[in-house]
């Protein structure tokens, strides 16, 4: 339903976008040209974090109002995250506007390519030029090759991408450099001038290249961060109105890197830290809010003891570690749960509505997740529950049965897919509740002991005998 | 009994009539809110292990039972009384619904079931976790009941408060404790409560309710042969001291029938409670009790004189009887080769009979007999407090006091055979040891009392209440046996609880008057009371020390502190299960000592080939074998039975005492004892077990000693095992049909995959022939290739 409602949507989109185009020039896509774009792909982690400056020109007669983005099939899977912003002023001065960004389609794509329309803030007049900063990730994009790695070799990965910028306009110059995490480069494919210096490729700059050119170019390097994949993380936010917030993480952490041949030796792994598992990892951070309290740590068979816990006035520091080093592969899963203090993230809006505001992401530093469903479990007894989140999700309700609930309480399911660091961001979920629910459950409780000893003094001064003395 | 009681003791009851059922109101919410705080007392002591480590199932078979009840609580009860195992004893299985006492997984679950109805999300571990505090709380309860009806209310407060805390108990029962005797000792401790109530007021109601509480005996444990055992040896008792009463045969027949109706179905008993021999004493003691009822009956309705007549020749006829239904029996018995007996019952009868034939209950540390400290660790001062105990329930010796004492007795012997039975023997002990304080407290209190004349206000009424009460006790004392008898005949009919509670209350009262002749000196009793109270503190502090230090670590995670006063936690066990849960296909065969069985089963969800149920010595031999042979002839075992891993418990690293390498005399022994190939003398030189260079060839070349030890001089450079405190024998040495995949942090867990076959390849059998020195094995191999 989600799918067919985007779809409706950017159909109005499009044909919005047709009608108001199909005044000034049958085809704006062609009017636009990049003077100057500058690609740097850092893969020094395991996501792909690429900023992208393009200088933007209209040379059409009408105003342009969007420009578009386009990514090859194999990136557009792995795509996690595209944001955009306008730069405006010189180097010391320069100020950043987010622009909107938005999935679209284009007639005239090469098939696969998925294409994002960035609208301006104001539409660009003909002859004028703008900077359009873009940055967007992508996870899974680095393939480990060889794929499996005995304890003692580091892990090596492949990175494809091509040499030329794909992009539905023709781009007068273009460089991209990708920077390597070691300067440990087995190979990388040459389309000429290419340089290394270090830990720093540099492809270009090309002149003057067509519309959707693409030349695919292979790097061979050396990557041994962790790479940490949550491969299902489901976040549940319970809200109580006696003032506490309650979180609980079911996570299932993989090694997404190259797989582990053959055999652990813990010998080796104690007696030669360095050497010996390079690309393995033994503990994860996460940051949670501050003034967190009851934080807990354990999986299906009980506490995990190797956990240590920092806080301060704005920030605490959980640093975990999995019950056994993860190897390239191998699997875990556990829980982490705490309390929060509810007015640190429950508040009233202007209409007499409460909402919730709380970080939508995964809090464990540098790790992708493959999907995150999100629960707010709002009281029992609240209404119209809303949520806002700054990206598309896909949302449905639930119903919870907790403590001595009787109508169970409304479940707010939101769920992502390929999530990364970024989408560590604030997120709103509003509703109405009337505080007189929350009074039910104790008034249940004393009935039932009233009740109890109604029923015990009952009991004593009945005479229950058939036959009388 | 109440109305014919209360006429004799009218006149002097009148005086403080208004005052004294007010104290008795009192007294009775006193009683009520003390028996409350014992119940917290027995469930918070318990605690321990949650707070000083974690809410989590200890120990083996609690994690069985754990599983069980997951099983059950997911599935349903019937899938439960069908559930085919085939996660254990590959390639056999075991069928859990019918080899399982399914009492504590049945009320674990039923709690679990309840609490989630009402919408209150307990995990069922959390369940497991604390369903044995909460049934030691109803078992303190239980002996409060028990010994109330034995030697009076304050001696039942005093046992409760006492059985909340001992140490024996403690140590099956902690928070985390997940096994059948958490539930067990409450239920032994009801049953026997509800005998001795029906034996008391002769109420065929409480006897209904005793054989429910022996069939949920019979459904929690084993040990319900001590009760249908113990039971008749009373009623035998009763019977030969001229005891016999129709309360007696009120208590006991309705008991065996329809106590054996109800145990046979549970399946795990099924026709064993008709079948096998544990079961034969309480028939005969039912026959005995009809032909006495019979006897008493005739005798109420013949003359004197036809009664000798007919006893001389019911008595030559009997005899000619039973003579040949013995004889019968005789031979039925002795036709079964283990003459019905099962081997833990034989244990207990001739306390050396496992060590001679069943390595397997031998090798189990809780079935060795205990020694003197570890009676003086369970039930500390109890100990010494039973024998006043006896001595107190000899005046007067009732039906109910004899039941305690041959309880004791019996207890006493059977803790003497295993220090599991402990346990049977710590509710004993503290009833009795309840009663000898309540006892010698109730005589010292006196003794004070009537001396200090401030605090009984006028001593001139106390003394003469005294005499009054003394006097008319003269009165009451010849009177008291016909009169509870003649109670106990009203009673069926009369159900009113009203009235028992009076029944109960008034009872010992005439005792008491009678012990009011016993005055101590005044120094000598506030003196005596002070070292008593003394006793009884020592005893708190050694429970609590016990409960919060001795009983309370949960075994799979081992703690110690550092010096500079940090604790270091050793969690290799769950990380090595947690590794093998995530990181080994669902269906990989892990094999191990059958210690490990259940933990892997629950932690891991791997399939074992044998585990802590022991049902097949065969099975298990096989694995000891395994253990005991050489590489290559062992991973032809494992490769047989489809196994992918291997476990290994190593202590070596850390100084952990209970790992595999200390155990496997026992796998040699267990497997030499279906496989003669392996001899244990092969593995001992010169009787001595060793693992040093000392060792035999045999000892250094079986899998145990290299998978334990396999690259284990890299730690140190030595080879230095921690716990054996000697450099190892072979330190340098290579795997060839097995690979390390896992091993903890600390080596406690090692975990080994079998490699996978060699291709056969022609003249590859030649190469290796020439290189003959680098393995020997390999040119077994070769003769046995059937293509050369």
């Amino acid at each position: 339903m989600e799918a067919s409602l985007r779809a409706q949507r950017t159909a109005a989109l499009l044909i919005f976008a047709f009608l108001s185009l199909l005044a000034v020039s049958s085809s704006a896509a062609q009017e636009i040209q990049i003077l100057n774009a500058e690609r740097r792909i850092d893969l020094s982690s395991q996501i792909a974090i690429v900023f992208l400056t393009l200088k933007v020109e209209n040379t059409g007669k009408a105003a342009a109002s969007e420009v578009l983005l386009s990514f090859p099939p194999t990136e557009a899977d792995h795509l996690a995250e595209v944001k955009a912003q306008a730069a405006s002023g010189k180097k010391r001065k320069k100020t950043h506007v987010p622009l909107d960004v938005k999935p679209t389609d284009v007639p005239d794509a090469p098939k696969g390519a998925k294409c994002f329309r960035i609208a301006l803030l104001n539409p660009l007049s003909p002859g004028e030029t703008s900077t359009i900063e873009v940055l967007y990730m992508l996870t899974h994009s680095m393939e480990p090759f060889p794929a499996e790695i005995s304890q003692s070799e580091p892990q090596l990965v492949y990175y494809r991408d091509s040499a030329y910028i794909l992009s539905p306009y023709r781009i007068k110059q273009q460089t991209t450099f990708i920077k390597t995490p070691s300067t440990n480069v087995l190979s990388f494919s040459r389309v000429e001038p290419t340089n290394r210096a270090g830990m720093e490729l540099k492809y270009g700059p090309y002149e003057d290249r067509p519309a959707y050119s693409f030349s695919p170019v292979l790097v061979h390097f050396e990557n041994n961060n962790p790479f940490a994949v949550v491969e299902e993380l489901v976040r549940e936010v319970e809200i109580s109105h006696w003032g506490n917030l309650q979180i609980t993480e079911h996570y299932t952490l993989a090694h997404g890197g190259a797989k582990l041949k053959g055999v652990f030796s813990r010998v080796d792994y104690q007696s030669r830290p360095g050497a010996s598992g390079v690309s393995s990892f033994k503990n994860l951070l996460a940051r949670l809010p501050a003034r967190v309290h009851s934080v807990y740590y354990r999986d299906e068979i009980g506490n995990i003891s190797s956990s240590r816990l920092r806080t301060d006035s704005r920030k605490s520091e959980l640093e975990i570690e999995p019950r056994y080093p993860l190897f390239g592969g191998w699997k875990s899963t556990f829980v982490i749960g705490y309390g929060l203090p509810l007015e640190d993230f429950l508040f009233e809006s202007t209409d007499g509505k409460r909402y919730l505001n709380f970080t939508f992401g995964c809090p464990l530093s540098g790790t992708v997740v493959d999907k995150l469903t999100v629960k707010v479990v709002l009281p029992e007894g609240s209404k119209d529950p809303s949520a806002v989140v700054p990206f598309p999700v896909e949302q449905h309700m639930e119903t919870k049965y907790s403590y001595l609930d009787v109508v169970g309480r409304p479940v707010l399911v939101l769920e992502k897919k390929n999530v990364v660091p970024e989408h560590n961001t604030l997120f709103q979920v509003y509703y109405s509740f009337n505080p007189v629910f929350m009074l039910a459950e104790p008034l249940m409780l004393v009935s039932t002991v009233f009740f109890l000893f109604a029923a015990c003094v009952a009991y004593l001064h009945i005479d229950v005998s058939i036959r009388k003395r | 009994m109440a109305s014919p009681e209360s006429a004799v003791n009218g006149p002097t009851m009148t005086a403080g009539a208004a005052s004294k059922s007010l104290r008795n109101a009192f007294g009775g919410v006193i009683a009520f809110i003390i028996l409350v705080l014992i119940g917290v007392l027995a469930f918070s002591i318990r605690l321990f292990s949650v707070i000083k480590y974690e809410s989590v199932i200890h120990e083996f078979d609690p994690y069985f039972n754990y599983r069980v009840t997951q099983f059950l609580s997911k599935n349903g009860i019937y899938d439960f009384w069908n559930w085919f195992d085939d996660r254990t004893w590959y390639p056999l299985g075991r069928v859990i619904g019918g080899t399982v006492y399914p009492g504590l997984t049945l009320t674990a679950g039923t709690i679990w079931k309840v609490v989630n109805s009402l919408n209150i999300p307990l995990s069922v571990e959390t369940v497991c976790v604390f369903t044995a505090p909460i049934f030691s709380a109803f078992a303190s309860w239980a002996a409060y009941l028990l010994t109330k009806e034995v030697k009076g209310p304050g001696a039942g407060l005093t046992a409760a408060a006492l059985l909340a805390m001992v140490p024996s108990y403690i140590s099956r029962s902690v928070a985390g404790s997940y096994d059948n005797e958490a539930v067990a000792i409450f239920a032994l401790v009801f049953t026997f409560y509800l005998y001795i109530k029906t034996l008391n007021t002769g109420s065929l109601f409480y006897a209904t309710l005793n054989a429910l509480a022996y069939f949920y005996m019979v459904c929690s444990w084993g040990g319900y042969t001590f009760i249908i055992n113990l039971i008749p040896m009373h009623v035998l008792l009763c019977i030969v001291t001229g005891r016999y009463s129709s309360r007696l045969y009120i208590a006991y027949a309705p008991l065996v029938v329809l106590g054996t109706l109800l145990a046979s179905l549970v399946p795990v008993v099924g026709f064993n409670a008709v079948l096998t021999s544990e079961h034969f004493a309480s028939f005969l003691v039912f026959i005995i009790i009809h032909v006495v009822a019979l006897a008493y009956y005739i005798k109420g309705i013949l003359s004197p004189k036809m009664f000798k007549v007919a006893v001389t020749l019911v008595v030559s006829v009997g005899l000619a009887v039973c003579c040949a239904v013995i004889a019968i029996l005789i031979a039925v018995v002795a036709s079964s080769p283990t003459k019905g007996w099962s081997g833990r019952s034989l244990t207990l009868l001739d306390p050396t009979y496992a060590s001679k034939y069943i390595p397997i209950i031998a090798s189990v540390s809780e079935h060795q007999p205990p020694t003197w400290p570890s009676y003086f660790m369970d039930i500390n001062v109890l100990a010494f407090l039973v024998p006043a105990g006896i001595i107190a329930c000899f005046m007067p010796l009732t039906d109910s006091s004899s039941f305690v004492i041959l309880y004791i007795v019996t207890s006493v012997y059977f803790s003497g055979v295993m220090v599991r039975l402990m346990l049977v023997l710590a509710p004993a002990a503290c009833i009795l040891s309840g009663i000898a304080l309540s006892e010698a407290f109730n005589v010292l209190t006196r003794s004070i009392k009537f001396q200090l004349p401030g605090i009984a206000g006028n001593p001139s009424i106390a003394v003469r209440m005294w005499r009054k009460e003394n006097g008319s006790s003269t009165v009451v004392a010849p009177n008291d046996i016909p009169k509870t008898e003649e109670a106990a005949k009203e009673k069926p009919a009369k159900k009113n609880r009203k009235k028992e509670k009076e029944n109960v209350e008034k009872k010992p009262t005439p005792s008491k008057t009678e012990k009011r002749l016993l005055v101590l000196p005044l120094e000598a009793s506030v003196i005596a009371v002070l070292l008593l109270v003394l006793l009884g503190a020592f005893y708190v502090v050694h429970c609590v020390w016990a409960a919060a230090e001795a009983y309370s670590a949960p075994s799979i995670v081992l703690t110690s502190h550092s010096n500079d006063g940090g604790l270091h936690v050793f969690d290799d066990f769950r990380e090595a299960y947690s590794w093998l849960s995530h990181n080994t296909d669902v269906d990989d065969k892990v094999a191990s000592w059958w210690d490990y069985g259940y933990q892997t089963t629950a932690m891991a969800n791997r399939t074992v080939l044998v585990d802590n149920n022991t049902w097949n010595n065969t099975h298990i031999a096989t694995v000891g074998t395994a253990m005991s042979s050489p590489e290559k002839q062992a991973w032809e075992i494992f490769h047989s039975l489809d196994v992918k891993y291997v476990l290994v418990v190593f202590g070596g690293v850390v100084g952990y005492p209970s790992d595999d390498i200390n155990k496997f005399l026992w796998m040699v022994r267990i497997g030499g004892g279906v496989f003669p190939h392996i001899k244990e003398p092969d593995y001992l030189r010169d009787g001595q077990y060793r693992i040093d260079a000392q060792a035999t060839p045999t000892m250094l070349n079986c899998l145990m000693y290299k998978l334990s030890y396999f690259r284990f001089v890299e730690t140190d450079g030595k080879g230095f095992d921690r716990v054996r405190r000697t450099e190892i024998g072979k330190k340098h040495f290579k795997l060839t049909h097995f690979e390390e995949v896992f091993t903890t942090h600390h080596w406690m867990v090692r975990i080994y995959k079998l490699k996978p076959q060699r291709n056969r390849i022609r003249g590859k059998t030649k190469k290796s022939k020439s290189s003959r020195s680098v393995s020997s094995k390999r040119d077994v191999r070769g003769k046995r290739n059937p293509w050369h």
